[in-house]
């Protein structure tokens, strides 16, 4: 299984990003387990002795789209935390397919591996029009120098093209991103993720403050993006999580409640009295 | 020189083109105003003049540094009076040694203050600083190494904001105590002064003044260049990116730890060559060149003349600077109440400073 879309990188960058992944990777065996893409095992995190993970196991299979549902305080944005490596935790495993150990990297190298993350506030460089925000994203060598000298080429701009088209602000492309509505700023985020050739897409609450048309589009987009890479959803929007879910996880207090697709995860009694039902 | 014209036609625009063609009529005209005009002519520059725009651009390379990290990368540095310092002692290093015996205790190699302290051979850190050569490698390197390590620091503890302000300020302000002190070897509260030559041109004479406001304003082209050249790449753009959602641009995979850095040290280095252009012609540096107030007058011009922009930048430092002159001689007492009502104004009433004009005026014709 391939980890990295590698063949769309140059030659260069491709070998250091290889040594990179390879050095970073840790000296214990991975999990006895295959053709997954992601592994978290019996991840625990504690704040101050509030544990916000408490031995958290999760499977993502590749091309799958995952919704996870849960309480506040289930701890999903601390598993997205732990997946992007901006919290450590304190024990247990996170693997990135077979070969990559995301407790050993840092965020940018998490995110050269092939992890986009969307955060729940839309960010995205205002100042900057929508065009330069999708050509900042651009996978590839992302050095000071490099950055100093690099031109677009014809492919890029393809690909910025396509994206653009994918997230459906092909007119907005010279716009500054600080004029678009809410819902375009989160469409923009999720194309920037596009454009980092991501295998796998973490998405927090990606319908929150969207108007009803907007939560559509927005539903079309990740299930057009599913299959062609992994995507996480976590939501609270439950007529969103049923329009969109195949298979969904529910937390809480840090652990997995409960798994399966949307109608059976409704019946669980034990979903229903911390969750649906409440 | 593809590389050079890809650059000058993409990076500078209208704006920055006039700046450029400024920089190089003071470039010719000075000399010819200075020497070739008759002193009794009203176009003649004087010898004051000539330092004084000398002074000038010297304090609008310095701005545009600072322009560089604060209004492009929003790291605000109020330590940048330091490496303007260090470049400065470099200099002045080289300076006093090219004094040779020609010091007051007519010592054969070392400086008058070191005899003054009893000392009987050179510091090894002296040592090289007889070759202009050495000297202006020192002149890059010390500020830029400085720059390096303090930012490696700061930058991978994710310190920012104020914080960063705050410690750099504090850095300043320890190299100014460390400079005062005569076991340095700096030549102690009097620093430097009493040069004689350089390069083995009398520094008293026009001809040697001129060349030096030529020098300054050829340094302050080619950094204008190179910081254009830098903001109007796509790293500018990162620069950018970080400014205004340092997380995401994390995110997108980028170190924004050594972007942060390499403008930092950058900038550092400009204002390292400010400085050593600075001494020469003033004749003197001193500790007090380290002084906090210096690095926050620094960040004033900018706040005046404009941040973002670069040539706002230079013209802060310029007009701010000529309203000190004319203010520290007329009204003494007024300068520094009118320095700190001008940032509270600006602050208040042009968030873009004065090249927020600009535009205006323009449209407006």
């Amino acid at each position: 299984m391939t980890v990295l879309p590698a063949y769309r990188l140059e030659p260069a960058v491709r070998r250091r990003t290889w040594r990179e992944l390879r050095e970073a990777a840790v000296r214990r065996a991975p999990p006895p387990l295959t053709g997954k893409i992601l592994y978290l095992e019996k991840l625990t995190v504690s704040f101050d002795g509030f544990k916000a993970l408490d031995g958290l196991t999760l499977y993502v299979d590749p091309g799958e789209l995952r919704c996870i549902i849960g309480p506040n305080g289930a701890g999903k944005t601390t598993m997205m935390d732990v997946i992007t490596g901006k919290t450590k935790p304190d024990s247990g495993n996170a693997w990135f397919g077979h070969n990559v150990n995301l407790l050993a990297l840092s965020e940018p190298e998490i995110a050269r591996a092939g992890i986009g993350r969307k955060f729940q506030k839309p960010t995205v460089f205002e100042q900057l029009t929508v065009f330069d925000n999708l050509e900042l994203a651009l996978a590839g060598d992302k050095s000071f120098l490099r950055m100093c000298v690099a031109s677009l080429t014809r492919a890029q701009r393809e690909r910025i093209d396509e994206v653009l088209e994918t997230t459906g602000l092909t007119s907005f492309r010279g716009a500054q991103a600080s004029t678009l509505s809410h819902g375009q700023k989160q469409w923009l985020e999720i194309g920037m993720l596009l454009m980092q050739e991501p295998e796998l897409l973490l998405v927090d609450e990606p319908v929150a403050g969207m108007t009803p048309h907007e939560t559509e589009r927005t539903a079309e987009l990740l299930l057009s993006l599913a299959g062609r890479h992994s995507v996480i959803v976590v939501e609270h929007d439950m007529d969103f999580v049923r329009s969109i879910a195949r298979r969904v996880t529910v937390l809480h207090e840090g652990r997995v409640l409960a798994e399966g697709d949307m109608d059976q995860v409704q019946r669980d009694p034990r979903v229903i009295e911390v969750y649906l039902g409440a | 020189m593809t590389v050079l014209r890809r650059i000058l036609s993409t990076s500078i625009d209208r704006t920055g083109a006039s700046f450029l063609a400024l920089v190089a009529a003071v470039a010719l005209l000075a000399p010819v105003l200075n020497l070739a005009v008759p002193e009794s002519s009203p176009l003649h520059w004087s010898t004051f003049v000539l330092t004084l725009v000398g002074k000038y651009m010297c304090f609008a390379m310095l701005a545009m540094a600072v322009d560089l990290i604060w209004g492009y990368a929003g790291i605000l540095s109020l330590g940048h009076a330091a490496f303007f310092s260090l470049g400065g002692y470099c200099m002045g290093m080289y300076l006093m040694r090219q004094i040779g015996p020609r010091g007051v205790y007519g010592h054969p190699v070392l400086p008058d203050f070191m005899v003054f302290l009893n000392w009987t051979e050179l510091p090894w850190f002296w040592i090289g600083f007889d070759h202009f050569w050495f000297a202006l490698i020192m002149i890059l390197l010390v500020p830029g190494a400085l720059a390096f390590v303090f930012g490696w620091f700061a930058f991978r503890s994710r310190v920012t904001g104020v914080y960063f302000s705050i410690i750099t300020q504090a850095l300043s302000y320890a190299l100014m105590l460390a400079f005062f002190r005569n076991d340095m070897g700096f030549g102690g509260n009097n620093g430097f002064t009493d040069f004689k030559e350089i390069l083995g041109f009398d520094l008293q004479q026009n001809a040697t003044r001129a060349a030096l406001v030529v020098a300054t304003a050829v340094a302050l082209a080619a950094s204008y260049i190179a910081c254009r050249a830098i903001v109007g790449s796509r790293a500018g753009r990162v620069l950018g990116a970080i400014r205004d959602a340092e997380s995401r641009t994390r995110f997108l995979g980028y170190r924004v730890e050594s972007f942060k850095l390499w403008v930092f040290v950058f900038s550092a280095v400009v204002a390292g060559v400010a400085g050593a252009l600075y001494v020469p012609q003033i004749g003197i540096i001193n500790p007090s060149e380290f002084a906090p107030i210096n690095s926050i007058e620094v960040v004033i011009w900018v706040a005046v003349g404009g941040r973002g922009t670069l040539h706002g930048a230079a013209a802060g430092a310029v007009l701010v600077n000529y309203a000190k002159t004319y203010l520290t001689g007329a009204l003494p007492e007024v300068w520094l109440y009118a320095l700190g009502a001008l940032f509270v104004l600006v602050t208040l009433f042009l968030p873009r400073g004065l090249s927020g004009l600009l535009p205006a005026a323009v449209r407006a014709r």
